[in-house]
């Protein structure tokens, strides 16, 4: 028998998307989200209840207590994550529970990293990696991510140079193709109810362009970033997050223009996603670092090495 | 998901470079780009090459002489021959990718029997007569007439844009068989030989200075009834059963090779000495990312298409959308790195960055493009 479709998901791929989806739809809906803004700190009940679905295991064998799933799975659930705003150092915490640091997987610890000079949820972590001595709060932009900044004494960053591990640059690029794809729904959905000169300003062309171009952006990056799962190849995972990081930072912005004055108010999801997307993009290092190391490539150079 | 070949796809893969390893050095030299009955010859002869080797119409049903082939082996094909250096399709490109499939799915058995064996053993050539002067968007709006007169339709009107007018057997013609019906039902496909009395071919140059398409006036053209493929008015369905397959897979072989372009651009700024400026380096950096990613969206369209039974999704338009932009993209940044030598015509890639600013145009412009992806796949209502 030839089993010939490759590059799809899975039916168990899409049930454990849609599962998660559900999940995180029900515990972190619309309204926890606008309680999370006005509550401050992580809610840990919630972080927790995260640990025992089995969030932050996907990929540790089951042996040990993991869920015992591979990369892609990881991408599917972060990808959910990045739709409804999830907060907390998700991604650190994962990655700790793949290095065996000992709650993250269970939802007990809350696991923050130095990342891109910056530190999420420092304040609220049980565990940090990497040397955050010395780190100075600064006022977040993004209301639900609280962060420090990582000084160093010779005024650079101390780690914002050094290349971001690649896995925490796949799982930050999926939630990055989340909100991509959160923030076209938004917009389609705003531009088919809105009526301005007697009709939905989703029939305007100027306005049906901007939402077939966020679609653009997400289906291409979406490929990027389920080849890189598949792969985790350095290079792909590059590729991926300058995608993804497109993708959301693009479509947000085009998000806040089909809503109008209405995007530009508080009360809208839209600078949620916006803000997070930027604080995600610093998340994965910097952008050149990415760029060079797929133009080196073009030469052959090895990965990861900088010309 | 899943990235890798199963060992029958992998085995096809190894027959068939094994073949074009061979068959390849046996190429007669490629003819100069103005010798357009040397180029017909050429591109024919390529295929007949690979119909002797049964990869003709790998795609096609079978009952339509080909060899039913999946999409991913289809992908391979086309992946393999672009990495070996193949010849592209060239003049075969309307009956092999389109007018063919459109008879293979509408015609009769005596019409696919007439038409589809020349097609696949490379002995004759069609071009596309879709566009008119004041037709082009919006094709539905073509005027081209076909009268009843007995048992053959007389055609008046003329096309424009045709592709390889010059050098066709025949024409796959859209033409209005009922002027007072609404624009899309009064249309009706026919095959029409290029040779019949009172077709006039004149050529247009393009704006990369070869005559790669031309004007094709029709007066008093008679095409006989059994010419027709579909039922007379059904023409616009006929057409469009055949128009969305086009983009599953057209530009597989193109990915791959703007891939390898991509790679020759770093080695020559590494040459010339441009690689030192960082942002060139990231702007190929970042073309890198592109291209990679068109090919990984490629991979996705064509297992959705084979989860879907042959059925292409949306897919299509998003990836042509993004490719010829990409495309522009890529060799404006030749332009660049070519410094001054990017005005000279006999440097390589300055043909190629002209010839790319059809991609956002034909096959359905950007912005219908556009306009396809958010009304039939994001829902948003129709404008006028
Ligand atoms: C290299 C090349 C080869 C071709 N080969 C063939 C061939 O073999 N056979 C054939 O039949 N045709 C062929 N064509 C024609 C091609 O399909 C048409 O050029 C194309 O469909 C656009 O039509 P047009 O040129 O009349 O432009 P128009 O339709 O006049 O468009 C002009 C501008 O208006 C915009 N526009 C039009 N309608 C809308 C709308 N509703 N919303 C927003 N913007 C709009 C377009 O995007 C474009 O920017 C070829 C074209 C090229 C460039």
């Amino acid at each position: 028998m030839t089993r010939s479709v490759h590059f799809q998901l899975t039916d168990d791929q899409r049930a454990l998307r849609d599962g998660v989806r559900a999940l995180l739809e029900g515990r972190f809906g619309r309204q926890a989200l606008r309680i999370a803004l006005d509550t401050p700190g992580l809610d840990r009940t919630l972080w927790r209840e995260l640990g025992e679905a089995g969030f932050f295991a996907l990929t540790l064998p089951e042996a040990e207590g993991g869920v015992g799933l591979g990369l892609p799975e990881a991408v599917l659930a972060f990808e959910q994550a990045g739709r409804v705003l999830l907060p907390g150092p998700l991604v650190a915490t994962h990655l700790a529970a793949d290095a065996r640091v000992p709650g993250a997987a269970t939802g007990e610890a809350v696991v923050t990293a130095v990342q891109g000079g910056l530190v999420e949820w420092l304040e609220e972590a049980d565990v940090v990696r990497g040397d955050a001595s010395g780190a100075v709060p600064l006022r977040s932009v993004d209301p639900l991510t609280p962060l420090h900044r990582v000084p160093d004494g010779g005024g650079r960053d101390r780690l914002a140079d050094l290349p971001a591990d690649p896995l925490a640059v796949l799982l930050t690029a999926a939630e990055q193709l989340g909100s991509a794809s959160r923030t076209c729904e938004l917009a389609v959905q705003h531009a088919r109810t809105r009526e301005q000169f007697g009709r939905p300003v989703g029939a305007f062309q100027a306005v049906k362009h901007l939402c077939a171009g966020m679609l653009e952006r997400v289906g291409t990056a979406r490929a990027a970033v389920y080849a890189a799962a598949v792969t985790a190849d350095p290079l792909d995972i590059a590729a991926a997050r300058l995608l993804a990081d497109e993708a959301a930072l693009h479509g947000a912005r085009d998000c806040l223009q089909v809503h109008g004055g209405m995007g530009f108010t508080w009360e809208s999801d839209v600078h949620l996603h916006l803000k997070r997307a930027w604080v995600r993009a610093r998340r994965s290092g910097d952008v050149t670092q990415s760029e060079e190391m797929l133009a080196g490539d073009l030469l052959g150079d090895p990965p990861g090495a900088v010309v | 998901m899943d990235l890798t070949y199963t060992p029958e796809e992998e085995e096809f893969r190894a027959r068939l470079r094994e073949w074009l390893a061979g068959v390849l050095p046996t190429l007669p030299p490629k003819p100069p780009p103005e010798d357009w009955p040397a180029r017909r010859a050429y591109d024919l002869g390529w295929q007949r090459m690979l119909y002797d080797a049964g990869y003709a119409g790998l795609h096609w049903p079978v009952d339509a002489g080909g060899r039913g082939a999946t999409p991913t082996q289809h992908l391979i094909f086309l992946e393999e021959t672009e990495r070996a250096g193949a010849p592209y399709v060239g003049a075969g490109f309307v009956g092999l990718l389109h007018a063919g499939p459109t008879i293979a799915a509408e015609g009769t058995a005596e019409q696919r029997a007439r038409w589809l064996p020349p097609i696949l053993r490379g002995e004759q050539v069609w071009c596309q007569g879709f566009s008119e002067p004041d037709a082009g968007s919006d094709l539905a709006a073509l005027r081209t007439r076909a009268r009843r007169d007995g048992d053959h339709y007389v055609v008046s009107g003329s096309k424009i844009w045709t592709s390889h007018a010059e050098v066709a057997d025949w024409c796959e013609l859209l033409v209005r068989t009922d002027p007072s019906a609404p624009k899309h039902r009064g249309i009706t496909w026919l095959a029409m030989p290029m040779d019949a009395p009172g077709i006039t071919v004149r050529p247009l140059k393009t704006l990369a200075g070869s005559a790669e398409f031309a004007e094709v006036f029709l007066d008093e053209v008679r095409v006989p009834v059994g010419h027709r493929v579909g039922a007379e008015n059904d023409g616009w369905r006929v057409t469009m059963v055949t128009l969305s397959f086009e983009r599953g897979t057209a530009f597989v072989g193109e990915v791959v090779s703007c891939r390898r372009v991509l790679g020759e651009l770093a080695r020559e700024a590494r040459k010339n000495g441009r690689w030192d400026d960082p942002a060139l380096r990231r702007r190929l950096g970042r073309l890198n990312a592109e291209f990679r990613a068109l090919w990984r969206l490629t991979q996705w369209n064509v297992s959705e298409a084979e989860r879907s039974g042959g059925v292409p999704g949306a897919g299509g338009s998003v990836f042509k959308l993004r490719y010829s932009h990409a495309r522009q993209e890529l060799y404006d940044t030749a332009a660049d790195i070519l410094g001054p030598e990017a005005l000279d015509l006999d440097r390589p890639w300055v043909l190629d960055r002209l010839s790319s600013l059809s991609y956002t145009i034909a096959a359905g412009t950007s912005q219908i493009q556009r306009n396809i992806v958010a009304e039939r796949i994001l829902g948003l209502p129709k404008g006028r």
